[in-house]
C-alpha cells in the first residue's frame, strides 16, 4: 500500500516538474544567501576578536559557509534533474542517481537542523568569551607600548563609541583597573604617590572613565573624572545623573548584537529546510517511473512518497541493516561473505 | 551639406534596429540607476543639513533625479519606435512625434552633462555653506535647552566622532566660543568670574575642546582641557602633540567626503550620458534610413542614413529661428512698425525633413 499516493496525468506532471524546477532554483539563491551570511558572520567575529580574547570559536560561520555551498550544489543538481525529467531520453541517465541523491538530501536536511541548533546554542559560548575578553581588554587598555596590545586602547574606545557602552558590566569596572599608563603619571607628585600607595598592588586607581564612555546626548559637557564626587562639579549628583556617560556594559551590548545576528541566521537556516523539495522530487520520479506506456507521454500514472507504508518501510530498513551487520562477520573456513542486497 | 552620411543595406538596418532595442533597454536601466544615484546624493546631503547654511548644492541631486526620470521615458519611447521601425506600415505613425522628441531628449542629455559639470563647480558654494553652518553649530553647541537647538550638541559631537575632525577650520575654533552652558558654571567661583571678566562679551572661554574631538588612536588618555598649558599635564608639549585630538577641521573633512561622493557619482553619470547619446544617434540613423524606404514597394533596398540633413549651424538656426521670430514679433507689436526679420526663407520649405 503506497504511502500518500496521488494520480498524475500529463498536465499535472508538467506542472509539478515546472514548479519543482522553480523551487530548486529559488533554493539555490537561498543557498547563496546562507553562504554570504556565513561570510558576514565570520567577518564580524574577526572584527571583534580582540574583545573576545582571540579565543572565539568559528564553528558556526564555517558550518554556514559549508552548508551554503552544499545547498547550492544539491539544489542545482535537483533543478537539472527536474529540467530533464519530461524528456524520457535525458531522464534515463539521471535515474540511477536519484536514490542516492534523495538520501543525500536527507543527510543535508539533518545538517541544516544541526546548524540551526548550533546557531541558537553557541550564543552561550559567545557570552562567556565576551566576559573574559572584555575583562582582559580593560586590563590591557593602558599598554599602548606593549607589542601585541598596542591597539587595544583604540579598539576598546571605538567599540565603546560604536556600541554605546562603558566597561564590562558597567562603568565601575574602570574604577578597578589602572587605565592610565605609568609613562604619563608624574611619580614625583604627592597626589600620585598617595594614590599609588593607597592600594595593595600599587595601582593608580581613580573614579574616572575614558572619553569613549561619554554620551553625546548629554545636555552638559561630559564629566569623566571624579565621577563619584558630587562637590567636584557644579550642580552634579552622581546618583541621579543618567545621560552623562553610557550606563550599559559592553558585554551586554555586544552580546545582544551577536545574539540577534545568530538568532536571525538560525531562523533563516530553518526556512531553507528542504522537505518540500524532497517530497516533490519523490512524487515526480515515481510518477515518471510508473507510466504504463513509456511511448505515450499522455498516459496517467501514480506517484507516491513511499512504496510501502511507513511502518513497513522502516521494518525493511532495519532488516537491511541487520543483514549488513551479519554479512560483515568473517566466516572462518574461507567462505566469502555474501554481498548485501 | 549632410552630416555623417552612412549606407544602410537591409541587413544592417535590421541589425541596427535590434541593437538599438537592446541598447535602449540598457539605457532605461541606466536611467533608473541615475535616478537612484540622485536619491543617494540627496539623502547624504540631507543627513548633514544641520551644518549647512543653504541648500544651493541640492541642485545637483535634483537635476540627476529629473534627468533619470526623463531618460526612463525617452528610452522607453526609443525602444517602442525601433520595435516598429522595420515594419513599413507601422513606422509612419511615429513620424510626427520624432522632431519634438529629439529636441526634448537632446535637452535632457545635455542636462545630464551639465549636472556632472555642476557637481564640480558647486564645491565653492558647498564650502561656504558649511563654513557658516559649522560656525553656527559651534556657537549653539551649549544651547541644549533652547527649542530648535536642543540637538545641536549631539549632532556636532556625532559629526566630529564620525568624520574624525574637530571644529570648523581646526580645533582652535572651540577656544573662541563659549561651549559650556551657563547652567553648569558656578558663578560664585572666583575662577569663573575672572574668565568672564577677561573678555568684552562676558563669555566663559576656555582653551579646551569637547570630548568628541578626542582621537582614540592616541597612546595616552585624552587631554581635552588646558590644551595650550604644557605645565598642566605631565610629559605634554602642545606644539608637538599630534595624536591627542583630531587636528583636521570638520569643514575640510565634509568637503572631501562630499567631493569624493560626487566624483564617483559623476563618473557613473558620464557613462550613462555616453550610453544615452549613442541611443539617440542610433535612433536618428534608423529613422533617416527608414524614411528613404517609405513609399517603396521593395522594403529591402539599400538606403542612406544621416545625422543632420544640413550642416550643424543651419540646423541650430532652424531650431532657434522660430523662437527668435516669436520674440521679434513681440518686439514688432511693441514698436508699432512692421519689422523685417532676417529669416532665411528656404528653411521650412523642404518637405520630408521630418
Amino acid at each position: 500500500m503506497p504511502f500518500m499516493p496521488v494520480k498524475f496525468n500529463l498536465q499535472k506532471r508538467v506542472k509539478l516538474a515546472q514548479g519543482l524546477w522553480m523551487i530548486y532554483w529559488l533554493s539555490v539563491i537561498v543557498g547563496i544567501l546562507l553562504f554570504s551570511l556565513g561570510i558576514f558572520f565570520k567577518i564580524e567575529l574577526r572584527k571583534r576578536s580582540e574583545m573576545m580574547d582571540n579565543n572565539e570559536s568559528h564553528l558556526v560561520p564555517n558550518l554556514l559557509i559549508l552548508v551554503g555551498l552544499l545547498a547550492c550544489g544539491v539544489n542545482a543538481f535537483g533543478g537539472k534533474v527536474c529540467h530533464d525529467s519530461l524528456d524520457p531520453i535525458k531522464f534515463a541517465k539521471w535515474k540511477p542517481m536519484l536514490k542516492p541523491f534523495l538520501l543525500l538530501c536527507c543527510g543535508f536536511n539533518a545538517l541544516l537542523l544541526l546548524t540551526a541548533l548550533l546557531c541558537f546554542l553557541m550564543q552561550f559560548a559567545v557570552y562567556l568569551t565576551l566576559a573574559e575578553g572584555l575583562k582582559n581588554s580593560i586590563k590591557f587598555y593602558k599598554d599602548t607600548d606593549t607589542p601585541g596590545r598596542c591597539f587595544m586602547k583604540r579598539t576598546l574606545d571605538l567599540t565603546q563609541i560604536e556600541f554605546r557602552c562603558c566597561g564590562n558590566n558597567n562603568f565601575r569596572d574602570w574604577f578597578e583597573v589602572q587605565w592610565i599608563s605609568n609613562r604619563y603619571l608624574d611619580m614625583s607628585n604627592d597626589l600620585v604617590k598617595d594614590r599609588v600607595l593607597s592600594n595593595v598592588e600599587g595601582k593608580y586607581l581613580m573614579d574616572s572613565v575614558p572619553f569613549s564612555c561619554c554620551n553625546p546626548g548629554s545636555p552638559r559637557p561630559c564629566i569623566q573624572h571624579h565621577l563619584t564626587n558630587n562637590s567636584a562639579h557644579y550642580d552634579y549628583d552622581h546618583r541621579i545623573e543618567e545621560l552623562n556617560i553610557w550606563t550599559r556594559g559592553c558585554r551586554e551590548a555586544l552580546f545582544s548584537y551577536f545574539s540577534s545576528m545568530m538568532t536571525s541566521i538560525g531562523t533563516c537556516v530553518l526556512l531553507v529546510f528542504l522537505s518540500v523539495d524532497m517530497a516533490g522530487l519523490k512524487y515526480l520520479t515515481t510518477a515518471l517511473e510508473t507510466m504504463e506506456d513509456p511511448e505515450n507521454p499522455e498516459c496517467e500514472s501514480d506517484g507516491w512518497l513511499l512504496e510501502k507504508g511507513v511502518k513497513e518501510t522502516f521494518g525493511d530498513l532495519l532488516a537491511k541493516l541487520k543483514t549488513l551487520g551479519k554479512t560483515n562477520q568473517v566466516v572462518e573456513g574461507g567462505d566469502a561473505p555474501e554481498a548485501a542486497n | 551639406m549632410v552630416v555623417m552620411k552612412m549606407k544602410f543595406p537591409f541587413e544592417k538596418r535590421v541589425k541596427l534596429a535590434q541593437g538599438l532595442w537592446l541598447l535602449s533597454w540598457c539605457a532605461t536601466v541606466a536611467g533608473a540607476f541615475t535616478f537612484s544615484l540622485g536619491c543617494i546624493l540627496k539623502t547624504e546631503l540631507r543627513r548633514r543639513a544641520e551644518v549647512m547654511d543653504n541648500s544651493d548644492v541640492h541642485v545637483v541631486p535634483n537635476t540627476l533625479m529629473i534627468v533619470g526620470l526623463a531618460s526612463l521615458g525617452i528610452n522607453y519611447f526609443a525602444s517602442k519606435v525601433c520595435q516598429d521601425a522595420l515594419d513599413a506600415g507601422r513606422f509612419p505613425r511615429w513620424k510626427k512625434m520624432l522632431k519634438p522628441y529629439f529636441a526634448v531628449s537632446c535637452f535632457f542629455t545635455v542636462l545630464m552633462l551639465l549636472a556632472v559639470i555642476m557637481s564640480y563647480a558647486m564645491k565653492g558654494s558647498l564650502e561656504s555653506s558649511l563654513k557658516v553652518g559649522l560656525r553656527n553649530g559651534i556657537r549653539f553647541y551649549k544651547d541644549t535647552d533652547t527649542p530648535g537647538r536642543c540637538f545641536q550638541k549631539q549632532n556636532i559631537d556625532r559629526l566630529q566622532m564620525e568624520f574624525q575632525c574637530c571644529g570648523n577650520t581646526d580645533f582652535k575654533d572651540w577656544f573662541e566660543f563659549q561651549w559650556i552652558s551657563n547652567r553648569y558654571l558656578d558663578f560664585s567661583s572666583k575662577e569663573v568670574k575672572d574668565r568672564i571678566k577677561s573678555n568684552v562679551d562676558g563669555r566663559y572661554l576656555v582653551d579646551g575642546v569637547p570630548f568628541s574631538c578626542c582621537n582614540p588612536s592616541s597612546p595616552r588618555p585624552c587631554i581635552q582641557s588646558q590644551l595650550t598649558n604644557d605645565s598642566a599635564h605631565y610629559n605634554y608639549e602642545y606644539q608637538t602633540e599630534e595624536l591627542n585630538i583630531y587636528l583636521r577641521g570638520c569643514r575640510e573633512a565634509l568637503v572631501n567626503y562630499y567631493m569624493g561622493l560626487m566624483n564617483t557619482i559623476g563618473a557613473g553619470v558620464l557613462s550613462v550620458f555616453l550610453l544615452q547619446a549613442s541611443v539617440l544617434v542610433s535612433l536618428r540613423f534608423l529613422q533617416t534610413a527608414m524614411e528613404a524606404v517609405e513609399g517603396n514597394e521593395n522594403t529591402e533596398i539599400e538606403t542612406e542614413g544621416y545625422l543632420l540633413e544640413k550642416s550643424v549651424k543651419e540646423t541650430v538656426m532652424e531650431y532657434i529661428n522660430p523662437v527668435m521670430k516669436f520674440l521679434m514679433l513681440k518686439n514688432q507689436v511693441e514698436e508699432g512698425t512692421p519689422g523685417n526679420p532676417e529669416i532665411p526663407t528656404d528653411v521650412n520649405v523642404k518637405p520630408g525633413l521630418f
